[in-house]
């Protein structure tokens, strides 16, 4: 997976087949160039450790198109289910049903999670800071908040156990902010080396996935770099879309746009979504 | 020794007002059929505790059960927010509501703690984030053996814990199978526990990967078929997505809450 990393210095992301899509024959929405580029990002085989919502649309994608043998461990306790429609919830029957096992809720996460067998969690987050802190709690002060979010879930020790964290959001200066107005789920805290001073033993967040392009830690600094992105999409729009002085790479690349191929099986998964039965 | 008794009762004798009562169930076997039956005998100033607090928490709070929240997840897993529960949380509605938040682990780790007679679990975590300090139920803790420092968190022991699974026995012994959550633990560690039952069997069916509670670590048990609808029971309904999708709209509105309430969980006052 090291091959893999950005590392600040860009290295192309192409999918799988290192195929390229002729972009007029595919359009294709903001949401599923971002569920698309999340998905090349996960290798087969991987354990990884999803969401509901985008990260488990991406993660689904990839188990469909070129990770068959990848793990996907929700939260409800389902190690390796493979659901043939998208849940809705972390615990829809299908997720169970097609699981390898369904171990209890103080077993995932102290078992598995704490215990080192997760590779990649992903996570998403209403607000996110230079260093990929992350806010799903409240907007507002915490005592007299403007919106109360749903809260940690899982988060905080996906962000502290897991090998490493992608990160999936939609990138808008509302949620690429200059401050967590809560700090939820820690990434690189308050920068390089701060997640050993915590003691805190995964790699922490490696790629940040938007509907704009992806962004990666700098090696030395551990602040976020543009190093791609989507086609179609400006430096300057990345730029007015983040809160801080976002920095970009020399190098920044073009993602590439998805494949016929990925856009079908992407869009036949979420016509499914919360289907029962 | 369980008693086998009739929902209303079982809540009648087991749920008083004050009461920290936890409703546990994660997605799967979420007991709303005693939530229900706790809002129609108009319980008041409960500490409720669940990972996810769900509908069914909504639904408590929204009605006025609630003095204080304990959770980990205040979502409508998949659809958005939880309405009644923000209402109170941003304007006191219809009451001002305490919470203690946490994470899953966290809260997982109270009940785990609870359940084995310590004050206290560890677990890595926590650190670094905001919820250290809104929390007072968990401390840093140094390893006597590394020097790792580390996250304790107190042990939850609620009065009463509330669950539904799919079947008991004639006797009370409890099974249920498919996810199965934090629901032993939080029988476990509570002073008395209350289970719904899809059904009654003259003896439980083996089934892979079950959870078996003995009859003699349960309070009482209640035969509640269909008793976790709009949630579900494996193996004997589906989750009723539409439901969960369509709460939204409902429960957005102070007045379309009280109607749906009054129509679908008050109304059925006259009918039990």
């Amino acid at each position: 997976m090291d091959g893999r990393q950005c590392a600040g210095t860009s290295q192309p992301h192409m999918n799988n087949s290192g195929e390229r899509a002729d972009p007029r024959s595919c359009e294709f929405s903001t949401d599923e160039i971002m569920t698309v580029a999340a998905a090349r990002q996960l290798p087969d085989g991987a354990t990884c450790f999803v969401g509901i919502g985008l990260p488990s649309t991406a993660a689904n994608l990839a188990r469909l198109l070129h990770a068959p043998q990848i793990v996907l461990v929700y939260e409800s306790g389902t190690i390796g289910a493979k659901p043939s429609h998208l849940p809705l919830s972390i615990g829809d029957g299908e997720l169970a049903q097609t699981a390898d096992s369904v171990v209890s809720v103080p077993e995932i996460f102290n078992y598995w999670l704490q215990g080192g067998h997760i590779d990649i969690g992903m996570l998403g987050a209403a607000q996110i800071d230079r260093f990929a802190n992350l806010n799903s709690t409240v907007i507002g002060p915490y005592d007299a908040p403007r919106v109360r979010l749903p809260g940690a879930g899982g988060a905080p020790e996906i962000a502290t156990s897991c090998g490493e964290v992608i990160i999936v959001m939609r990138q808008s200066i509302r949620t690429f902010v200059r401050d967590l107005d809560f700090v939820t789920s820690v990434g690189h805290g308050i920068g390089w080396g701060d997640r050993q001073r915590l003691g805190l033993p995964g790699k922490g967040p490696t790629l940040v996935v938007t509907d704009l392009g992806l962004l990666c830690p700098d090696p030395q600094s551990s602040e976020l770099v543009l190093t791609h992105l989507h086609p179609g999409v400006t430096r300057d729009q990345v730029t007015r879309a983040t809160a801080w002085p976002l920095r970009i790479s020399d190098e920044v690349q073009i993602t590439p746009a998805p494949t016929t191929d990925e856009l079908r099986v992407l869009r036949g998964l979420r016509s499914t979504e919360g289907v029962d039965g | 020794m369980t008693e086998i008794i009739p929902l209303k009762d079982a809540v009648r004798l087991l749920i008083h007002d004050g009461d920290c009562v936890a409703l546990e169930g994660f997605t799967h076997l979420i007991p709303f059929a005693a939530g229900h039956e706790v809002i129609r005998q108009g319980r008041r100033n409960l500490t409720l505790v669940r990972l996810t607090p769900d509908i069914i928490f909504d639904q408590m709070i929204g009605m006025g059960c609630a003095r204080e929240l304990i959770f980990s997840w205040g979502g409508n897993p998949g659809v958005g927010s939880l309405h009644r529960l923000r209402d109170a949380v941003e304007n006191a509605w219809p009451n001002p509501i305490l919470l203690d938040e946490h994470s899953h682990a966290g809260l997982a780790n109270r009940y785990v703690a609870g359940a084995s007679g310590l004050p206290f679990a560890v677990l890595r975590g926590y650190t670094g984030t905001g919820l250290s300090s809104v929390s007072p139920q968990l401390a840093p803790i140094v390893c006597p053996f590394t020097g790792e420092v580390l996250t304790a968190v107190r042990a939850l022991n609620p009065d009463v814990s509330v669950i539904h699974a799919q079947q008991a026995d004639r006797n009370g012994n409890v099974q249920m199978w498919g996810i199965t959550g934090v629901q032993k633990e939080a029988v476990l560690s509570a002073t008395r526990s209350l289970v719904t039952v899809e059904q009654l069997v003259d003896s439980l069916d083996p089934h892979p990967g079950a959870v078996v509670l003995p009859s003699w670590a349960i309070t009482a048990v209640s035969l509640v078929p269909g008793g976790s609808y709009p949630s579900y029971a494996m193996g004997f309904s589906e989750r009723d997505n539409a439901f969960y999708r369509a709460w939204d709209a409902i429960s957005r509105d102070r007045a379309s809450f009280a109607r749906w309430m009054d129509d679908n969980v008050l109304g059925h006052l006259s009918r039990t």
